[in-house]
């Protein structure tokens, strides 16, 4: 029995959105006579963190504190329309659509400043602290509470806006099939280092690098996070997750979580990452989103890595011990490939 | 079907119910004590997202009987901060972005504390093995794990 090294690489250019119907998103921004702000959103946070982005965007476009901001999401019943959180569009299509409504909102919030600091709305400026001053005279200020209590109350005017994210629908041409179906991509590279047992057929990971080119990152905090956990989705469909392992004989299939496969503490490797930040021209100050493409580069990059330690080619995912072993037999033993 | 009556301490304060036979813990804490701070993930001790602690040892509280812990203690999530404060652990999970959907946490929570309440200075392999009984499909562990050797080492210097 010999544990064979091998290292595959992958790297993967990855849309941002999609064309289905234009791929809108719509956002609407209004506030509370408390100064507060509240972001009314259909798009749905499982956990991947587009609450905080949108959070974060209203509140620099607006330009008041992130405390002040809450995002309310996930309800199409009372929320403006979405297309939904998915084709990693959450940050771009959403986050463009919250900058829309912010910047409708703020207008209206600084018309409604200069109506009660008697000047001009051109000539006031917040400060990111929850006030709106004279530009070159700090002294000449109002906070956003006491404005959106005017306004309430004293103005009738609602600080609020709306905001849609729409592209041109791109028809495919007949001549050539051409189309554009995302408005921006993003980039990465992801190298994959296993260790393939040649007796039992088993994988093990050994480590990961990679580098994400995502936009700017909006939240490096959330962007890691994303690209540390989805790389293990990723190993994950590599290697272990199937609903039907002889597909399309629907036999040996898992039928609870105890037999349904997935990486747990103990298969874990390190995984270094890079994150490239480079402003995408038409995203939410730059941001792209990491979305899907955490999970992507991992599987043609570990299959890579398991071709190069064995010299098996499994085209066919998961790739279960079973398959390994079978190929390994199929050549007639481990042919370990040259190590870049 | 008769009730059986069953007292018990809930983290730290004692309750009194009763249970059809053959409840499970797991439904007697979220239905009949209200504690919804026990997860149902998959009901038969694959995911480990219900673990409690009873009388200090860990447990999936999905397959232990209720009838079982007569006279015990049971732990929960639901009783680790303490008043308006956060448990170490729990601040370190925050700090460590140690939760996406937050389906796994309590889980991995009431591992991670019945392993430093009996080794409060654990190795990284002592933590891997302590949550090896937990599923998460978002963070891959790795923030988990951090999170957990954070709150020891907090623990151990303070």
């Amino acid at each position: 029995m010999t544990r064979h090294r091998g290292r595959g690489m992958a790297s993967i250019n990855y849309p941002i959105g999609m064309n289905l119907g234009g791929d809108p998103s719509q956002a609407l921004v209004h506030s509370n006579p408390s100064g507060k702000f509240t972001v009314a959103l259909s798009s749905i946070d499982l956990g991947q963190g587009m609450k905080s982005v949108t959070r974060q965007i209203c509140a620099e476009t607006l330009g008041v504190p992130v405390e002040d901001v809450y995002v309310d999401t996930a309800d199409s019943d009372t929320g403006p329309h979405c297309m939904g959180s998915f084709a990693s569009r959450g940050t771009h299509r959403v986050g463009n659509a919250v900058m829309a409504a912010a910047r409708e909102a703020r207008g209206v919030m600084m018309e409604a400043a200069a109506e009660e600091l008697e000047v001009n709305a051109a000539d006031l400026e917040t400060d990111g602290r929850g006030n709106i001053h004279v530009k070159g005279a700090p002294h000449r200020s109002i906070s956003t509470k006491d404005v959106a209590i005017a306004a309430q109350f004293k103005q009738g005017k609602t600080i609020s806006g709306r905001g849609i994210f729409l592209v041109p629908l791109s028809d495919v041409d007949p001549e050539t099939g051409e189309m554009s179906p995302a408005t921006c991509y993003a980039h990465a590279c992801l190298v994959a280092e296993v260790e393939v047992d040649d007796e039992t057929g088993e994988v093990a990971m050994v480590r990961m690098d990679s580098a994400y080119e995502l936009g700017r990152a909006l939240n490096p905090r959330l962007v890691e996070q994303q690209l540390v956990g989805g790389a293990w989705m990723g190993v994950s469909h590599a290697l272990y997750e199937t609903p039907e392992p002889y597909y399309p004989d629907p036999v040996h299939g898992p039928r609870d979580f105890v037999e349904y496969l997935m990486p747990g503490p103990g298969d874990i490797c390190p995984h270094d990452i890079a994150v490239l930040e480079r402003p995408a021209p038409d995203g939410p100050f730059g941001g792209k989103g990491p979305g899907e493409m955490c999970a992507n580069p991992v599987l043609p990059a570990v299959a890579n890595a398991i071709f190069n330690a064995v010299g098996v080619r499994i085209d066919d995912l998961p790739i279960t011990p079973e398959k390994v072993l079978r190929a390994i037999k199929a050549q007639g033993g481990a042919r370990p490939q040259a190590r870049r | 079907m008769t009730k059986i009556p069953l007292q018990f301490r809930h983290n730290g304060r004692d309750v009194a119910i009763f249970v059809d036979g053959g409840t499970n813990l797991l439904v007697a804490l979220r239905e009949l004590i209200g504690d919804m701070t026990p997860k149902f993930g998959c009901g038969q001790g694959g995911c480990g997202t219900c673990s409690v602690v009873i009388d200090g040892e860990l447990h999936l509280s999905c397959l232990t009987l209720a009838e079982s812990v007569a006279g015990r203690s049971v732990e929960t999530l639901d009783g680790m901060k303490q008043g308006p404060n956060l448990h170490p652990l729990q601040r370190a999970f925050a700090d460590n972005f140690a939760a996406q959907c937050g389906y796994c946490t309590p889980g991995m929570l009431m591992a991670a504390k019945a392993l430093l309440d009996r080794n409060p200075a654990p190795s990284r392999a002592d933590v891997v093995e302590a949550i090896s009984g937990n599923i998460c499909r978002c963070t891959g562990y790795e923030p988990i794990i951090n999170a957990i050797l954070a709150a020891a080492g907090g623990r151990a210097s303070a």
